[in-house]
């Protein structure tokens, strides 16, 4: 049993199921980031936890107690939306305030803690302003405060970073990060950006289809992501999922992939020893995988080197990504900047298999 | 509306071209025809206007005599007088006062108490929502547009029976009814644009069904309750069918006496009288279509463009 | 999507408890009230309402009426120039001062003023400043021009038309309105590529955007075949169904025979008629709103 637990719950609209049999238990103090595409259920799922959605069945708990019939205000909850949902009539003060006034916190109390919480956000001077003369961040930020004085729970953070431009979101990627650090409080956030969702949690669980695909640390789900759709959602650019065939050569199980030109490759999968020889399987490398020799990660023990025809080189100023005919599909790889690959010309590769994973192309689950 | 990209876009190029003309050479003509044509409306529209106020303010034989476009050559405030406080309508020679009053103490409560219903409904059907709240919703629309024949007989008895027939309550009453149509219509579009998150938020917070709406939906309405209260307002003040149905003598409302001044066949017609009353019972609505005219075109627009 | 919020008791059915007299007043007001006066015109109510059934005996007697017959053409006759030149003189107006006017606002103004009129002050300024005795005719007869007549007011056969202008003059700025809502919401850029296209004025109204007018035409039309059935106050401030019952429709005849006749029976029926057919225009139009706001 854990602080938050999510038990077998399913959401249906009439006909509609949105969310199948789910089980996700929380400890105290963990950053859960539910991921997604958009209709994955990740947002009813949250929706749910807050009170504002009906349970179709199973039991969602907050600290030992059954929440299901429990008023969203009665939760101990706090929530951040994505539109920040400030209340336009209302100051910012009184925006923070109206929560406490509801809970009858006397007014000497929500004063103190409007100071302590706007200390903290750094949003004192902006007290006394309505939602509407406030930037984005500022918005953003009161939106915090507002969920910080209630001392909950559990915080829920439905895509509070989506209508921010690219750099503010970054910075406020980082301070939610911070916030977490120095308060501890259990967290459930909300997003469908892979990125927040890799360097905020604790825990991820992705999701699609009203399913939770995997649920697990984000090293856990980067490195060995349960299915296809995980390694295709989670990185980018995007794991390479290349079909390929197992073959033993010398005694080592090997991927064979077919390369452009008609011909194939071979390289050592030492991951892949335990399945059946000759099965076809889907190859999952990513990027970081593929590199150019020097740019390989010396420390690995399944390191392969080849020669492969480029099609396209684009430099992003850190890396180069060039793209590849593999398997029948486009590979891209990640060669450090300033390399001399060019468009149409081979180029050496290294292929770091320790790194690569193997699913099962029917099921699309991961086999090794 | 004075930056809409429509205007721009049209008149880009010749900067002013004339309306469906290809002419470029010369701008100024077309141009100068065009205000001509406009102007030539607006005296259309501004003529009876002017008709009722020059008149009123004549003795009535400049206008027996075919001075009706003249203005008058002897200024009185006679027709005024008489047709506030002296003028017979119906029984007894009261003028038009006691029912302007009339109009007032039937209009004021009726826009309060279907703005109020209104805004609830649209409330309720916005954002808590449930199942066939749009069949609901659709079955109250309705009533904007049924014609009021339709229901003139059962009402006659219905006021009858709840013992409020030939009383402003009996029309403060019907004006309720079928207002709440409109003011649901306005209120129902106006929240469903309203955002979802803010009712979630408040939820969160702790505020309750009526909390949310006091305190979070109320402050943020000001536009459409004013739209709605001059919708309201102009058409129950303008109304004649239910006051000429449902009033007695001491009850009608401004247009069932005035129609009562005008069209009294005994005596003769004293038109200055008439056009004076006129004024009177089209000022109050007139007042507010001035004073908040951008709200009254909204209104009409949301009665018709957004069902 | 907003939904309903968990939980049973209370909280679920407060807010259809403050939606229940709202429903309750169209349940019985607006459809009983219809019901009511639909089975009305099947019974033989004269003065009062009776409950005898008489079946379709109304009806027929209704369409055999001369009355009935000349309240229905009125009502062609009138609803039809009513819409058709309030259409073309909104569009025209609405297209004159989409040409960057100077004092536009003010203008629209004047335009629209009537709308906020009653029907009653409209019939009243209209009958006298049209009747042949005070009005148009004799001013312009004091003018010097002894010949010219303008008697419509007076004329079995014209009187109807007189309707049509009182009305005209009160609602078309409401429709220049609408159409000029309709103009503003067309997509700048597109115009800009027609113009780039090659366009010339007369082309781009008549080819781009007129056509793309069309939701304001039909809600337009929607607002004034209404109003037209429903018309009753004008008619009678104007003429008052007269001369004789030269300019009766179907809202003046249904409140004669209902109140002053006491052929209920026969009012009843006549009100069911005018439902059905404002039916037929706002059912359809209500349907397809409310549907496209899925």
């Amino acid at each position: 049993m854990g602080f938050l637990d999510i038990d077998n719950v399913t959401k249906s609209y009439g006909a509609v199921k949105v969310l199948n049999e789910t089980e996700i238990s929380v400890e105290e103090g963990e950053f859960l980031v539910l991921v997604g595409p958009s209709g994955c259920g990740k947002s009813t799922l949250l929706n749910m936890i807050a009170g504002l959605e009906d349970v179709t069945s199973g039991d969602i708990s907050i600290n030992g107690r059954r929440v299901n019939d429990v008023k969203p205000a009665e939760r101990n909850i706090a929530m951040v939306f994505q539109s920040y949902a400030l209340y336009p009539n209302m100051t910012v003060r009184g925006n923070i305030s109206f929560g406490m006034e509801m809970h009858g916190v006397p007014k000497a109390e929500r004063e103190e803690k409007i100071a302590k919480v706007a200390d903290l956000l750094q949003i004192t001077n902006l007290l006394d302003r309505k939602p509407g003369q406030l930037s984005g961040g500022q918005r953003q930020r009161v939106a915090m405060g507002r969920a910080l004085t209630r001392d909950p729970d559990v915080f829920l953070f439905d895509e509070p970073l989506s209508n921010l431009d690219a750099k503010l979101r970054v910075d406020m990627r980082t301070e939610i990060k911070k916030l977490h650090q120095k308060l501890g409080t259990t967290i459930v956030y909300v997003t469908h950006d892979q990125i927040e969702a890799l360097t905020l949690s604790t825990r991820i669980a992705v999701m699609f289809g009203g399913n939770v695909q995997q649920l697990g640390t984000p090293q856990e789900i980067y490195d060995n992501p349960a299915n296809m759709f995980v390694a295709g959602f989670m990185g980018s650019p995007a794991m390479n999922l290349l079909p390929a065939r197992l073959e033993r050569v010398n005694g080592a199980m090997c991927a064979v992939l077919k390369v452009g030109d008609g011909s194939t490759i071979t390289v050592p999968f030492p991951r892949a020893e335990d399945l059946t020889e000759g099965a076809d399987i889907v190859l999952g490398i990513r990027p970081e995988a593929m590199t150019d020799p020097e740019g390989a990660d010396r420390d690995s023990n399944a390191l392969t080197e080849t020669e492969l025809p480029i099609d396209v080189v684009e430099p992003a100023g850190s890396d180069t990504y060039v793209t590849v005919a593999l398997g029948g599909k486009d590979a891209i790889g990640r060669f450090r900047a300033h390399n001399p690959a060019k468009a149409g010309q081979p180029a050496r590769f290294t292929f770091d298999m320790a790194k690569a994973v193997a699913f099962d192309p029917e099921t699309e689950t991961r086999l090794a | 509306m004075a930056t809409a990209p429509t205007s721009e876009a049209v008149t880009a190029g010749t900067g002013t071209p004339p309306p469906g003309g290809k002419t470029r050479a010369s701008v100024n003509i077309p141009r100068i025809v065009l205000y001509v044509i406009l102007g030539l409306f607006c005296i259309y529209y501004l003529l009876p206007l002017y008709v009722m106020l020059s008149n009123s303010l004549k003795p009535l034989n400049e206008i027996t005599s075919g001075g009706m476009m003249a203005l008058p050559s002897d200024w009185t405030l006679a027709a005024w007088r008489s047709a506030w406080s002296e003028a017979q309508v119906g029984v007894a020679a009261t003028g038009l006062k006691p029912y302007f009053a009339n109009s007032f103490f039937m209009v004021i409560p009726a826009v309060a108490i279907a703005t109020l219903l209104g805004a609830l409904n649209g409330y309720v059907l916005t954002k808590w929502r449930f199942r066939g709240d749009t069949i609901l919703f659709g079955l109250i629309l309705f009533g904007c547009f049924i014609p009021f024949q339709i229901v003139l007989i059962p009402m006659a008895r219905a006021l009858g029976f709840l013992n409020i027939s030939g009383t402003v309550s009996g029309l403060i009453f019907v004006h309720v009814i079928y207002g709440v149509s409109f003011s649901t219509l306005y209120f129902r579009n106006y929240y469903a644009a309203f955002p979802t998150e803010l009712v979630r938020a408040a939820q969160i917070d702790g505020a309750g069904f009526f909390t949310i709406f006091y305190r979070i939906l109320l402050p943020n309405s000001g536009p459409i309750a004013v739209v709605c209260v001059i919708w309201l307002f102009t058409n129950i003040w303008n109304d004649f069918l239910f006051g000429a149905s449902f009033s007695d003598f001491d009850s009608q409302p401004m247009t069932v006496a005035l129609n009562n001044l005008v069209q009294s066949s005994t005596g003769v017609k004293e038109y200055n009288v008439h056009f004076a009353g006129a004024i009177m019972a089209a000022l109050p609505t007139l007042f507010v279509y001035i004073v908040a005219g951008r709200f009254f075109v909204r209104g009409l627009m949301t009665g018709s463009v957004k069902g | 999507m907003a939904q309903p919020m968990t939980g049973r008791s209370l909280r679920d059915w407060l807010p259809k408890l403050v939606l229940s007299p709202t429903v309750a007043m169209m349940a019985i007001f607006v459809y009983g009230f219809i019901f009511f006066t639909t089975y009305l015109s099947f019974t033989d109510s004269r003065m009062l309402p009776s409950y005898e059934w008489v079946g379709f005996d109304n009806y027929a007697t209704l369409f055999k009426l001369r009355t009935w017959d000349i309240a229905v053409n009125n009502l062609l006759i009138f609803g039809g120039l009513y819409i058709g030149i309030c259409c073309l003189l909104g569009l025209t107006l609405a297209i004159l001062l989409d040409q960057k006017i100077r004092a536009e606002g003010f203008i629209r103004t004047i335009y629209l003023y009537p709308m906020a009129l009653s029907f009653i002050v409209t019939g009243v300024a209209w009958k006298w400043f049209l009747d042949p005795g005070i009005g148009l005719e004799a001013v312009v007869q004091g003018w010097g021009w002894e010949s010219f007549e303008f008697d419509w007011i007076k004329d079995r056969d014209m009187a109807i038309y007189t309707v049509v202008i009182a009305a005209v003059w009160q609602t078309s700025g409401f429709v220049m309105a609408t159409f000029l809502a309709g103009l503003r919401g067309i997509d700048g850029e597109m115009l800009k590529a027609a113009e780039v296209d090659g366009a010339s004025t007369f082309a781009l109204y008549r080819r781009i955007v007129i056509p793309q007018l069309r939701p304001a035409f039909l809600s337009a039309f929607v607002v004034l075949a209404h109003m037209a059935i429903k018309s009753y106050d004008l008619v009678v401030a104007l003429t008052n169904g007269g001369p004789g019952t030269a300019t009766e429709v179907p809202a003046t005849f249904m409140y004669s025979y209902t109140f002053t006749r006491n052929q209920m029976g026969v009012g009843a029926a006549s009100a069911e008629i005018m439902l059905l057919t404002i039916a037929a225009v706002i059912i359809p139009y209500l349907w397809s709103e409310l549907r496209e706001k899925k």
